[in-house]
């Protein structure tokens, strides 16, 4: 570790299990107030929170207080166990996110071998969750929601998983400390003063990646599940107080890990020229940072995009997965293998 | 209650029994799928009750009259200049516009005409209230699309708009402005210059939205195609307006129409669209509000001088008869049939607005869409909840 003390197996795991518990609400709170409050506001020409805190920076307190006061309310006719429970598996998936994704040398809650797979793997059990609540909810617009959610989120896992085969292929490694090494120690023709980001290689495979994750998120252009003027709030439509909040965690948890997945993969994660990739205080200390503002760069993209475009349909939507996305991905494979044997 | 013969309710219930056979077999249930009174899309309070197999509609059917005010019932308890007050809530979003052939058709019936410059100012306005309501429909069809922004703009620069109608009429939403024989009261000092700068900002946000939602992608997917409504059948339903013009149908009350109003001295141009979808629904509003901007302009420019009233006898009493006068308004044609007897007030009127035709065609042009498509279609008719209950 990175303090010189030994600690046990179990105390170690009750600092991990607390960093990620105050981790993800705190990425939400920000990725939140500065996208979803400010950047919005400012791009549609108006203010946005104003009142609480200077430039309405405490709104979100004002907003979750609110939340947790209003009263937990289920439909008479819903399914009441699978109702309750649907938001925290979402919020679940969202925290298992957060365990794989390292932020420096040290400084990652489990480094596993298999990282990315883990990443992928957990972030659909979310789909679960929303369908768990569409058809607990008894609402027919919710029902709607939580079938093209499932619809939705099935097709937008395979171009996710073929957008990061890329990356592995190209770094020969699953875990994600191992690619961030691999961009680290990696040259561009032989010049290696920034390592080799594989934005510069996979940029087909980073689009695809930002695709499918606004898919992934449920945001516009693809919000279909949600769609507030068709199906009015989708499967969230029956939630009040907490669980609604706990699905609000769970999505902007989401859209910040997403971001902080792509800064990993295609932009060199935590590592900027100067750190020492195997360890040190300096690197543990000045990666956090570094992969925060990586982050906040992808997730400006993916937020720009959602307020700018207008929703697909869903057939539309999954013609657009299978007929181009798909297809795109596995030529990017394809060409990414060829190069790989080649040079 | 027997009024149904016992043989045919022995065929209905055999009918029933083969259709649920068959319903078991082959087919899942359809479902039934209320969309508003209370929902965001219809903004107001339309219901459309649509019949959904899978995400797919069998059929709509709109049920109207949720905000419903008697409005025709109400105008006969009060005197003309009266009325003026009451009429401009009908659109509630170029409200101008109402006034004006309610006006008509009573100083048609007293056979008095208002002086050029209030004919001119007039023509205005009512291009002015035009951009006011279509300005918000070519925002609102992005957030019925999932574009947020777009209404933000729309709002945004649709106030220079309403600022203007304030500044001439004394009201932003409920100009009350129009008078049989003429107007109010003159414009204010500076008003032509500030206008024109207010149409220059028009014009740019038409250009904006050309660039944010008309020429998007995902905009012409979802709006292409959708909700075609060929020419015959526009007609055969009563649509009016943009709707009508988008179906390819060259009709503009505006040109078409003999009225006093100042149209005919200006330069500009019917805008039709032959595909007769969403997209060219949206196109027409657009090139509209363009046109629009362009009139009044122009009608800026050669305003004539001279009073705005016409001798009017202070005590308006309006001579028996029958008349009705319509216009090309905001959403269609708008016209007032007004039935005098001499007195104070109307003794009857019949108001014809046009979202009430707009929206009948609904159940026609509804049937096989998906579900996202019904947002689009209600969208892209463009209806005002207030313009179609009265």
């Amino acid at each position: 570790m990175i303090l010189a003390v030994e600690l046990a197996y179990w105390q170690l795991l009750v600092i991990k299990v607390l960093a990620v518990m105050v981790i993800v609400p705190t990425a939400t709170a920000v990725i939140v107030q500065t996208f979803l409050f400010k950047m919005m506001a400012h791009m549609q020409s108006r203010l946005g929170p104003m009142e609480a805190g200077p430039h309405g920076a405490l709104q979100l307190l004002a907003d979750g207080a609110k939340f947790v006061q209003k009263e937990l309310l289920a439909p008479e006719r819903a399914d009441r166990r699978v109702f309750f429970l649907a938001p925290v598996v979402v919020l679940l998936s969202t925290f298992l996110l957060f365990v794989v994704i390292p932020a420096g040398p040290n400084v990652v809650a489990e480094d596993l071998d298999i990282g990315i797979f883990f990443a992928l793997a957990v972030s659909s059990i979310s789909v679960l969750g929303i369908l768990m609540a569409g058809w607990a909810s008894a609402n027919k617009y919710a029902l709607m929601g939580g079938l093209r959610a499932a619809g939705q989120l099935i097709a937008y896992e395979l171009p996710l998983v073929l957008a990061v085969v890329g990356v592995v292929i190209q770094s020969g490694e699953l875990s994600l400390q191992g690619i961030v090494r691999a961009q680290a120690e990696g040259a561009i023709f032989g010049v290696g003063l920034i390592g080799q980001p594989f934005i510069f290689t996979q940029f087909i495979g980073f689009a695809l990646f930002l695709v499918a994750t606004q898919a992934e998120l449920t945001q516009p252009p693809f919000d279909m599940p949600i769609a507030e003027s068709e199906l009015v709030a989708g499967y969230q439509v029956e939630y009040s107080g907490l669980q609604f909040l706990f699905f609000y965690l769970g999505e902007f948890g989401a859209a910040f890990a997403f971001s902080a997945l792509a800064a990993t993969m295609f932009l060199g994660g935590w590592y900027v020229p100067g750190l020492d990739v195997d360890g040190g205080l300096i690197s543990n200390l000045v990666g956090p940072a570094v992969l925060f503002v990586k982050t906040m760069l992808v997730a400006f993209l993916i937020f720009w995009i959602r307020f700018t475009y207008p929703r697909l349909r869903e057939d539309q939507l999954q013609t657009f997965a299978w007929k181009f996305l798909i297809p795109l991905a596995l030529v990017n494979i394809l060409a990414t293998g060829v190069f790989k044997v080649l040079f | 209650m027997s009024a149904v013969p016992q043989n045919q309710q022995r065929a209905y219930v055999t009918g029933q029994a083969a259709d649920a056979r068959v319903n078991v077999e082959l087919e899942t249930d359809g479902m039934t799928l209320n969309i508003g009174p209370q929902h965001p899309a219809t903004h107001g309070t339309l219901r459309i009750i649509t019949r959904l197999d899978g995400e797919q509609v069998i059929s709509a059917e709109p049920v109207m009259g949720y905000m419903h005010r008697g409005y025709e019932k109400l105008v006969e308890v009060r005197t003309y200049p009266q009325v003026t007050t009451l009429i401009n809530r009908i659109d509630w979003l170029g409200s101008f516009a109402n006034e004006v052939p309610f006006i008509l058709a009573a100083e048609q019936l007293m056979e008095i005409e208002a002086p050029p410059r209030a004919q001119w100012i007039r023509t205005v306005l009512f291009e002015m209230s035009r951009i006011a309501n279509i300005t918000l429909f070519l925002g609102d069809m992005g957030v019925q699309l999932g574009a947020i922004t777009a209404v933000f703009y729309a709002f945004r620069d649709r106030e220079h708009v309403l600022n203007q109608i304030e500044a001439a009429t004394g009201g932003r939403f409920h100009p009350n402005y129009d008078r049989i024989g003429g107007l109010k009261e003159d414009l204010p000092k500076g008003w032509v210059a500030e206008t024109k700068s207010a149409m220059d900002k028009v014009r740019r946000f038409c250009d904006e939205m050309e660039t944010l939602l008309l020429g998007n992608e995902i905009f012409e997917t979802r709006a292409r195609g959708i909700g075609v409504i060929p020419p015959e059948i526009a007609l055969s339903y009563g649509l009016s307006g943009a709707n009508l013009r988008a179906s390819g149908v060259d009709w503009d009350l505006r040109r078409d129409s003999p009225n006093p109003l100042a149209w005919s001295e200006v330069d500009w141009k019917v805008w039709t669209h032959p595909d007769g979808d969403s997209f060219a629904r949206y196109w027409v509003r657009l090139q509209e509000t363009r046109e629009a901007a362009h009139i009044v302009d122009q009608l800026l420019d050669g305003l004539p001088s001279g009073p705005i009233m016409a001798k009017v006898p202070r005590i308006i009493k309006v001579p028996a008869g029958e008349a009705w006068v319509s216009t090309e308004n905001p959403l269609g044609e708008m016209g007032y049939y007004v039935v005098s007897k001499g007195d104070l007030g109307p003794f009857r009127v019949k108001i014809r607005t046009p979202s009430f035709n707009n929206i009948s065609i609904v159940p026609w042009v509804m049937k096989g869409v998906y579900v996202p498509d019904v947002i689009t279609i209600l969208a892209s008719l463009y209806f005002i909840l207030g313009d179609i209950d009265r």
